[in-house]
């Protein structure tokens, strides 16, 4: 279990204020201006050294991320850092307590990785539903205004930083990073064809970063801390420390900070308190958010919570938003709602997908009822392929892999359930 | 994509009241010069914040001469994000979340004790004019379900005596204070292994 003495977000649970001489207090905008002193390279180089990769689902390294973005600025093309405080998917709420109650590290975090991508201007998208949590972070900025953390001369680096915060509207979809800077350009949130990649072409046309609220938080300590210190948890390629959210048929539903590549037997005994009814009792588990392939409790039983591992077992680590699905649940009402979730959310801009969330949902809500003929589970694993990778974004594959993680290990009993159901009328 | 409903009986005019007029010059001044547009969303937030938490044909025009664009653009952005209504919705608006976290903890019975309590179907306004609800789409407070959003406030770790409880609240106009109803701070455990307080 990692020890609290390695924990970043030391206020994950409120106990203390959010206010910005109780997060000085407990070391953050410590040696800002030093860091920044030591330029963009050494920035860049020391995060791509943490192997810190994205924590907003993708899992893309950052510091790679951030080397894309021009050299040079041109005049007439700034460069812009967006925050995607977004939080949609299902089984996800980190952010929301990173804003509630470590707003400095995250407001710290823009500062610097602004400075190292060569943005004077930061936008921060929350979405709409997250209101509350928005004023929190306002005043936030507004304190950090006025300490002279950011604005003009921020912490006396000479650099300039304002940040901007924008109120998303309840669209799932604006959690893509180019759906969502349509939606800061004042348009309907749907996804760009990639290329051009946002780092060359993004808002506004202008050079763009889009990271997620968890990544920029934690960059400020592993700057403090080294990046060798971030990558001495976890493995190669899979390291750190990374906030859970353990949902679901548990005891403690919670979120935690953990090293990257906890089993995920123990980190659901130790910090959530169990399957209800204890761990025979367990069905299955979504690893990452509502858009990674479920796991089967076999799987369960060993693997280990990090990006390659999951991937080895056809799923994913997504956001580490981990919902927890026991015996007494009918797994397939479980997807038929997750599908119906997809089906709402789709932007609509690509047929596979536009129409393809619609069929998944009509045809699981059936065999969920037992009104579908057993030839009909392959009809929907290949309407699940014909939509992914046929659309713009991933957002394809977001609502099919759950699909196909149940007919992948489930199939049994969805034949057993249809059999069962057409004698029943015979 | 959801489908909307939007109000038959419009108002034939809308004025932004002077307040939100400063609200809407110091947005304007987040966004370039150039990219008024930037701010359709904000505006379309202040317009149904004025207006009963309801945003009416003459609204989204105001807010298409104010950004110079053209009206149906705005349009476009009003039906195309779930979070504006088109149509009168309660005083206090009633969302429930129902996706498979929550709906893993109960959120079933919720809805049931919706429409005991509320209406009997959804979106519709309940007998004394004050409330209506609706199902939603993960609000992201997965941690603590089953929840639900009134007007901007969640209600958190719902069973159904405190369920109960916010809706009789509602009847009387005396809310629970909203957040969690077992009473966590965040999202922490119920046993600590981790942070723990000295």
């Amino acid at each position: 279990m990692l020890q609290d003495k390695d924990r970043i977000f030391t206020n994950l649970y409120g106990d203390f204020g959010r206010d910005i001489v109780s997060a000085k207090s407990r070391g953050d905008w410590k040696d800002t201006a030093a860091l920044i002193a030591k330029g963009k390279d050494w920035i860049i180089n020391e995060v791509k050294l943490s192997e810190l990769r994205g924590r907003g689902g993708a899992g893309f390294p950052t510091g790679m991320k951030w080397s894309f973005a021009p050299k040079e600025i041109k005049t007439g093309r700034p460069h812009y850092l967006i925050i995607n405080a977004d939080e949609s998917e299902p089984g996800t709420c980190k952010d929301r307590d990173i804003i509630r109650f470590e707003p400095q590290k995250l407001i710290e975090g823009c500062l610097i990785s602004s400075y190292a991508i060569g943005a004077n201007t930061c936008y921060i998208y929350i979405r709409g539903e997250y209101f509350n949590e928005s004023k929190i972070l306002q005043e936030a900025i507004n304190e950090a205004y006025k300490e002279g953390m950011i604005g003009k001369n921020a912490c006396g680096t000479g650099f300039d930083l304002d940040i901007h915060i924008h109120l998303g509207a309840g669209a799932y979809i604006c959690g893509e990073e180019t759906a969502l800077i349509e939606s800061i350009e004042g348009n309907k949130g749907q996804p760009r064809l990639k290329p051009p990649f946002p780092a060359l072409v993004g808002l506004y046309g202008c050079p763009t970063i889009v990271n997620n609220v968890e990544t920029i938080a934690v960059v400020p300590t592993i700057l403090k801390r080294g990046g060798k210190w971030f990558a001495s948890f976890g493995r190669a390629k899979n390291t750190g420390t990374k906030i859970f959210c353990i949902s679901g048929n548990v005891n403690n539903p919670c979120n935690v900070e953990e090293e990257m590549g906890i089993p995920l037997k123990e980190l659901i005994e130790k910090h959530a308190g169990g399957v209800v009814g204890g761990w025979e009792n367990l069905q299955a588990v979504i690893p990452g958010g509502s858009s990674m392939p479920v796991l089967s409790k076999k799987i369960c039983d060993t693997i280990k919570m990090d990006f390659d591992s999951l991937v080895e077992v056809q799923s994913g680590l997504g956001t580490a938003g981990v919902v927890v699905i026991d015996k007494s649940q009918d797994i397939v009402k479980c997807f038929a709602r997750i599908a119906r979730f997809y089906k709402h959310e789709s932007c609509g801009q690509c047929t596979p997908c536009r129409e393809g969330t619609g069929w998944m949902w009509r045809m699981l809500e059936r065999i969920n009822k037992g009104d579908a003929d057993v030839q009909e589970i392959d009809m929907l694993m290949d309407v699940t392929k014909q939509i992914e990778g046929h659309t713009i974004c991933a957002f394809g594959e977001g609502a099919s892999w759950p699909v196909q993680g149940l007919l992948r290990h489930f199939r049994g009993e969805i034949e057993q359930r249809l059999t069962f159901k057409n004698k029943k009328i015979a | 994509m959801s489908g909307k409903h939007v109000e038959k009986n419009q108002p034939t005019s809308f004025e932004f009241n002077s307040a939100n007029l400063e609200k809407i010059n110091k947005i304007l001044k987040k966004y370039p010069s150039e990219r008024k547009k930037s701010a359709v969303m904000p505006l379309l937030d202040i317009a149904q914040r004025q207006h009963d938490n309801w945003i009416p044909y003459a609204a989204i025009k105001k807010i298409a001469e104010i950004l110079e664009m053209p009206h149906i653009k705005v349009y476009e952005v009003a039906t195309f994000y779930s979070m504006y209504n088109l149509a009168p919705v309660g005083k206090y608006f009633v969302q429930v979340c129902t996706t498979t976290p929550c709906m893993l903890r109960g959120s079933e019975k919720i809805v049931k004790l919706c429409k005991k309590y509320i209406s009997e179907k959804e979106g519709q306004l309940s007998s004394d004019n004050k409330a209506s609800w609706v199902e939603v789409e993960c609000l992201g407070a997965c941690v603590s379900a089953p929840m639900m959003q009134i007007n901007d406030d969640f209600f958190e770790d719902l069973n159904e005596d405190t369920a109960i409880k916010i809706f009789e609240g509602i009847k009387s106009d005396q809310l629970p204070k909203f957040g969690s109803q077992k009473g966590r701070i965040g999202f922490e455990p119920n046993k600590r292994l981790t942070l723990v307080k000295n």
